[in-house]
């Protein structure tokens, strides 16, 4: 039954650190643009999709993920340049259809490039399992849970110890506040965009060798990332990481004890729960609403 | 006056299979678009005039569409009576989540309206004793109207259109009445209807449950009309299709939801030949319509041409 219990804990925490990932994308986005940026899942989607075109075109996995990354990026800039600056000022549900219909407008370019199949890449370290405490581990799993870990304190060093990063908090604090000191907050918008969606990639490039990746695969990480970001509080960075690993983590027992069929209701009645009873989140402050 | 543009838009609903006899496409696709008008119109009082978005609006077509199809294969109720089930069923649920939910705004309520449509998704194909699971319930008996069952494409699209009517009626009648002014009144600004004296929670728990009726509603026609139904046609696309059509049309306007929601069925069945560019087209047109005419085409272009006209008078009078 422990071993059990620890096996889902690690399949949690593997899956939980995508969310993690997806939702530090989501939270970056909101901080600096207060925009939920629905179309965050197919970033991770383009990031697995790229990568596997490019090996399968024979260039060595290392600079096929990094040439994947760097094209997601310049997608996540394409959009922030298309599709939210010239919709500037507009209501929170003109953002959120602009996102959703970015999404589609990606799942759509993906699906033309690369049909419907599934596609996949191969581990990054072979696929011998490793025995670990009674439960057994992909080698993959520690590739993703490490580089997670890794792409977490540089993302917090980032806010922390630079002073881009730093500007960047100023912006998500007070945009105006931020230009008075000479902050240029339009090259900020786009470089969270443009993190965000390395992010994203670097999570979808992570899981594909575990997952199998399509165009539509994007539509369900996007959504728990976005429920990682909320379960977190959402705008708080740290949080979003937080709540990824407790929703993969939750996600992972419930389909283990309950209902491997029920597992996105188990994990979408925990986030109504949340949002039902402390809508600021879990980790996250209180926020002051403005009328 | 005020229903003039309801009595011609009956006139044209009744006179298309006429000028159209035994076409395919008027009767077919038009009967699609009605159940489609029914859906964005209900959708509408709750996005376009009380300003609450739904992402998960399918979820409720579906448990109308479900209830019919289970309570008449299953249980051999008459049709009618399932229907009324269904109206009861969906309305209790969405009367009791009205609460809580429309307590959130903006991306909290996108996101748990989501999440709840996505349960309800989820439900309809794991619970398989009830729904058929995936492969769904087949064999769904016609709609049998008081002795009168409907059968055939244009028998249904007679029914069809007459309930898209009642229903373009209702919300037409609702919005001017007391109940949608304070709705609109929600929409501006809710702390500003508190302060008028208007129970804010009380007015969008009404359109919630309202705005589920109509999709309940739809969802039982919409079972007897295909004479199946499976979790395929009440998803997460679904539901966003729905939005699609309300703010293509113009939100806050019921003729501008119609007019969503028969544009993009019009647009499915033309999109349809260009197979893979389909989904593409359709993310584009979506972003571009809420980029340059967020008030939606209907509304958008209407108000583009009356600025027009007012602009030819001046200079006509000068």
């Amino acid at each position: 039954m422990f071993e059990q219990l620890f096996q889902f804990l690690v399949t949690g925490i593997t899956v939980g650190s995508l969310y993690a990932l997806v939702g530090l994308g989501f939270a970056l986005i909101y901080n600096a643009s207060d925009v939920v940026n629905f179309a965050q899942g197919e970033f991770v989607m383009l990031g697995a999709m790229i990568a596997i075109a490019l090996l399968d075109a024979g260039m060595p996995l290392l600079l096929a993920a990094s040439a994947a990354t760097l094209l997601t990026i310049v997608a996540g800039l394409l959009l922030e340049r298309f599709a939210i600056e010239p919709a500037k000022g507009a209501s929170v549900v003109t953002t959120i259809i602009i996102t959703i219909g970015a999404g589609i407008f990606l799942r759509g370019v993906a699906l033309l490039l690369w049909g419907k199949d599934f596609h996949s890449l191969p581990p990054f370290s072979g696929d011998t399992p490793i025995q670990l405490g009674g439960a057994t581990v992909l080698p993959q799993s520690l590739w993703v849970l490490g580089i997670t870990v890794l792409l977490v304190a540089l993302v917090r060093a980032f806010f922390n110890r630079t002073l881009l990063g730093k500007a960047l908090l100023a912006c998500s604090f007070n945009r105006v506040a931020a230009q008075a000191v000479g902050i240029n907050v339009r090259v900020m918008l786009r470089l969270a965009y443009g993190l965000s969606a390395g992010l994203g990639a670097l999570a979808g490039i992570l899981i594909a060798p575990i997952t199998f990746s399509s165009y539509e695969a994007g539509i369900m990480l996007g959504l728990k990332g976005f429920s990682a970001a909320i379960i977190g509080g959402i705008g708080n960075p740290m949080g979003a990481v937080a709540g990824g690993l407790l929703l993969g983590v939750l996600e992972s027992l419930g389909a283990g004890l309950i209902s491997s069929g029920y597992k996105d209701a188990i994990a979408f009645l925990f986030v109504l729960m949340v949002l039902f009873f402390k809508p600021t989140g879990l980790f996250g402050h209180q926020l002051v609403e403005r009328v | 006056m005020r229903l003039a543009g309801f009595y011609l838009f009956a006139a044209l609903v009744a006179l298309l299979p006429v000028l159209f006899p035994d076409n395919y496409f008027v009767i077919v696709i038009g009967a699609s678009a009605g159940l489609h008008v029914i859906l964005a119109v209900g959708l509408n009082l709750l996005m376009g005039y009380a300003g609450q978005i739904s992402l998960g609006h399918a979820a409720f077509f579906g448990m109308g569409a479900y209830a019919s199809a289970i309570l008449t294969t299953r249980f051999g109720w008459p049709s009618l009576l399932a229907l009324a089930a269904g109206l009861v069923a969906t309305g209790a649920i969405a009367w009791l989540l009205a609460r809580p939910i429309l307590r959130l705004r903006g991306h909290y309520l996108a996101m748990a309206t989501l999440g709840f449509g996505i349960i309800v998704h989820v439900i309809m194909v794991q619970a398989t004793r009830w729904t058929g699971g995936p492969d769904g319930l087949a064999g769904i008996p016609p709609l049998n109207l008081f002795g009168w069952s409907v059968e055939g494409d244009l028998q249904w699209y007679g029914v069809i259109m007459a309930a898209m009517l009642l229903a373009l009626w209702l919300a037409l009648n609702l919005v001017d009445s007391q109940a949608g002014r304070a709705l609109r009144a929600v929409h501006g600004s809710e702390f500003a209807a508190q302060m008028m004296g208007v129970d804010t929670g009380r007015a969008k728990t009404q359109v919630f449950v309202v705005s589920a009726l109509f999709a309940a509603f739809a969802g039982s026609l919409f079972a007897h009309q295909q004479a199946f139904v499976s979790p395929d046609s009440f998803n997460l696309t679904i539901s966003v299709e729905l939005v699609t059509m309300v703010v293509l049309g113009g939100m806050a306007s019921t003729f501008g939801a119609a007019c969503g929601a028969i544009a993009l069925t019009l647009l499915q069945q033309g999109l349809v030949v260009f197979e893979d560019y389909e989904m593409l087209i359709h993310g584009a047109l979506l972003m571009a319509v809420m980029i340059f005419l967020p008030q939606g085409l209907f509304v958008g272009l209407s108000q583009g041409a009356r600025r027009l006209w007012a602009v030819f008078r001046f200079t006509r009078v000068r």
